[in-house]
């Protein structure tokens, strides 16, 4: 038993969090959040340089090799921060999938381009119909010529509009819910046919909708076997989940500091509120929920990409989902009613954690399906 | 014991349910269906319809407009008026400077004023809490100082709902400080927003909205027969307010609403074969809020009789009502939210701003609003604060 951090992983998470700090407070994030893109280019391009776009990938295909642990130290700062850039979309999600799936020219032509911070990705993977289920896909793909057809729609694809290109998960056999049949195909976001509704999410990030009519592609757009993709895509938003894990800990984390500060300083009846018993208990209650988090998303991050089966992984991180989920509610309604009126507005930083947080303990599944998954595998 | 409406309360309720479903304006029952922003013409305008119909302020005197209505009949009006969806009826005038008022004023003020709250012509707000006085109320800063026939307001008021609107606002203001204890310095002021040196300046909700609002008092003259009762009395004119305030806290109709709008809503969700409400998980949890606002609404009951018997105010315990009522709703809030999924996901801020139009993107910034209602109107650890002190003796 070891939890602690290599000396490397160390140095990468403080390197981001200085970066973060000097660059991108919360002061920045508003205007970020505010321009018409909704992520600054800047910012992607020295999270390239720091090497966070080159972490997960194995050094084959010019990355620095790293797994899930590797990568909490970074996701938890990026939860501190706030930050809107499309990290997940595109390394944990779109590039995983392609590092997994993809042929050695497919890596070739998408991975050092997205190492370099040249290239955005998005994974067009929810459908109206679908809530959590990821073996629910009705968008159609078919031959067509020599490559293929896609038609459908796509929702709430996160980091699509600024994304180069999508993996996008389509039947290509079988029912709507079936779990073989399901195929991944890389798809230009400006070809003709994809048309994106944009907006921002309720955590102040950017998404679509996404319309496929009659889209054309190459055969080459096809990524791994044909009809066999839904074990790489559990496997992915896995590992996703297994990552906001660790960045909803820096989320209540950065929740639990002003909470707590706030707590120090707000006077009301001539004390300051944090000496009022009804709300420490509150507040220790908000830590320790925040360090059993913490728990978790270490379990989490540790099976994401070891785990000995597919059971074991989806038992882990669904476990470490339930808690998560739990505890970004609690946190996140927690800090807002003790900071009173204050925790309302626009204006701090509590209420945008508030919503990262309540996003977070939905995204990939809320609690109930989680506490499903998890229910029956063990 | 009998849980049960008499046949004469039940007349009434269908009474009022037949009015209502006949005079609620489809366009504002579309829009409070479709928890769309209503504004200041559409909140005037139901005022208005209520004021017209003799309805607007039953638990007024009768000839100041009131409906004579006891008790439990003004409980089912407000319940009906919450389950069938209709624009809340903004408290400030009606339901605080009017009681105020009429317990309070002079003959000229009363005569002056509730008229005019009566029928909507003014659009009243609530200047308590300021930036340093929230919970503890009786710390407040703002100057009134006396210089002639009216006062001299310095200060700042915020949290002011609606003051955006505003044509008027009641407030409390510091009139002597030096005041042995707090309470005793301060008075109740009625103040003209178009006075000269008041600025209202937006505060922006997390989610989006503007509902809320700082109001900046710089050498405002207010003339001295708009205080009410006496100088330095104004905390008894308050504390009245907030007994007569607390009963109206529960909002069980628009719960029940809310709850057969969420069953409905999720009956209609079909994942994987079946509905969400077939779902175990997710009915489990409608099934516990629902019988938390059974248990409410009977308490509630509870307290009705015993007002009705006793002809008394209401005690502290009231603030149960509170507690539990707003956990309530934002129960339903976070369900509604969580029924949709992902959908929930695209965010449509509530001042309609948005690239974003689907109902299902206006539930998440519904349920941030919602934090507010454990906050507001005495946050629910102070109401504990009172239970625990009032009630418990502790
Ligand atoms: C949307 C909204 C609308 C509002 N509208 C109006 C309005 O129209 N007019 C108006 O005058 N005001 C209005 N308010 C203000 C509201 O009444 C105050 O926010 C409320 O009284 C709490 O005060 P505060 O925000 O300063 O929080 P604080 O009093 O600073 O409280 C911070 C936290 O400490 C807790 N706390 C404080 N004291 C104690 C204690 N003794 N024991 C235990 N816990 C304690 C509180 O419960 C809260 O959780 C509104 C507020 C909101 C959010």
């Amino acid at each position: 038993m070891n939890f602690d951090q290599t000396e490397e992983q160390q140095l990468l998470a403080d390197s981001v969090r200085k970066f973060l700090a000097r660059d991108y407070d919360f002061e920045r994030r508003k205007k970020i959040v505010a321009s018409a893109e909704g992520y600054s280019e800047p910012v992607w391009a020295m999270f390239a340089e720091m090497g966070l776009t080159s972490l997960p990938f194995a050094a084959d295909d010019g990355g620095f090799g790293g797994g899930a642990v590797d990568m909490m130290g970074v996701m938890e700062a990026i939860g501190e921060g706030l930050v809107v850039e499309p990290f997940l979309a595109t390394t944990a999600l779109g590039g995983r999938l392609i590092a997994r799936t993809g042929s050695a020219a497919q890596k070739k032509a998408i991975l050092p381009a997205l190492i370099e911070g040249r290239l955005k990705l998005a994974f067009a993977q929810t459908e109206r119909g679908s809530r959590y289920d990821l073996a629910h896909v009705a968008t159609q793909a078919k031959r067509a010529g020599g490559g293929w057809q896609l038609d459908g729609e796509k929702c709430v694809v996160l980091g699509a509009p600024c994304a180069d290109k999508l993996v996008v998960s389509a039947r290509t056999a079988g029912n709507t819910a079936d779990e073989k049949g399901i195929s991944l195909l890389l798809v230009d976001r400006e070809a003709p046919g994809v048309v994106l509704k944009s907006y921002r999410t309720l955590d102040e990030q950017r998404a679509a909708d996404i319309e496929f009519k009659g889209v054309k592609v190459g055969a080459d757009a096809l990524l791994g076997a044909e009809g066999g993709a839904l074990a790489a895509i559990e496997e992915a938003v896995d590992f996703a989940t297994a990552l906001i894990c660790s960045e909803a800990v820096g989320v209540m984390k950065s929740a639990n500091d002003t909470t707590l500060e706030y707590l120090k300083t707000r006077k009301q009846f001539g004390v300051p509120i944090g000496t009022f018993q009804a709300l420490q208990h509150r507040m220790v209650d908000m830590f320790v929920a925040t360090e059993q988090a913490r728990s978790m998303a270490c379990l989490a991050a540790s099976k994401a990409d070891t785990a000995e089966n597919a059971d074991d992984r989806k038992r882990a991180v669904s476990a470490a989902k339930i808690r998560i989920a739990e505890a970004c509610r609690h946190v996140a309604q927690e800090s807002v009613q003790l900071h009173g009126g204050m925790g309302m507005t626009e204006e701090l930083k509590v209420s945008h954690s508030f919503r990262r947080l309540t996003m977070i303990a939905q995204q990939f599944g809320d609690l109930e399906y989680h506490l499903e998954r998890f229910s029956r595998l063990s | 014991m009998d849980l049960n409406y008499s046949t004469e309360e039940l007349a009434f309720r269908d009474e009022v349910r037949g009015w209502l479903a006949s005079n609620l304006p489809a366009d504002l029952r579309d829009k409070v269906a479709e928890y769309k922003e209503l504004d200041r013409e559409d909140l005037l305008r139901w005022h208005k319809i209520l004021a017209k119909k003799g309805w607007v302020a039953p638990a007024w005197p009768k000839e100041f407009g009131g409906t004579d209505w006891n008790v439990v009949q003004r409980y089912i009006f407000e319940e009906e008026c919450g389950f069938a969806g209709t624009p809340p009826l903004i408290p400030f005038g009606l339901a605080m400077c009017g009681p105020v008022l009429l317990r309070f004023g002079s003959d000229a003020q009363k005569k002056r004023f509730l008229p005019r709250i009566y029928n909507g012509d003014d659009f009243w707000c609530q200047g308590y809490s300021e930036p340093g006085s929230g919970s503890d109320l009786a710390s407040l800063k703002t100057k009134a100082m006396r210089e002639g026939d009216h006062y001299v307001v310095n200060g700042q008021k915020t949290w002011t709902t609606l003051g955006h609107y505003g044509d008027w606002i009641f407030c409390l203001v510091r009139t002597d400080s030096g005041a042995s204890k707090r309470q005793e310095g301060i008075s109740f002021l009625l103040i003209d927003m178009k006075t000269p040196g008041i600025t209202v300046r937006p505060l922006i909700l997390m989610d989006g909205g503007h509902e809320v609002n700082e109001v900046f008092f710089d050498d405002v003259k207010v003339p001295v027969e708009n205080l009410v009762y006496e100088e330095n009395k104004g905390w008894t004119v308050a504390k009245y307010l907030l007994g007569h305030e607390r009963m109206n806290t529960g909002r069980i109709g628009g719960s029940k609403r809310e709850l057969a709008k969420l069953k409905e809503f999720a009956g209609n969700q079909v994942f994987g074969g079946k509905t969400l409400m077939q779902d175990v998980r997710f009915r489990d949890k409608v099934a516990r809020v629902e019988v938390e606002l059974m248990a409410l609404e009977i308490t509630n009951l509870r307290f009705l009789d015993q007002m009705r018997r006793t002809r008394q105010p209401p005690g502290a315990d009231v603030s149960m009502l509170k507690i539990k009522g707003t956990e309530i709703q934002q129960a339903l809030t976070e369900l509604m939210m969580q029924a949709v999924g992902p959908l929930a996901q695209p965010f449509r801020p509530t001042n309609g701003s948005s690239d974003f139009d689907d109902f299902t993107a206006g539930l998440a910034p519904r349920y941030c609003n919602f934090r507010k209602t454990t906050i507001y109107a005495g946050s629910n650890e102070i109401q504990r604060n009172i239970i625990a002190k009032m009630t418990l003796g502790l």
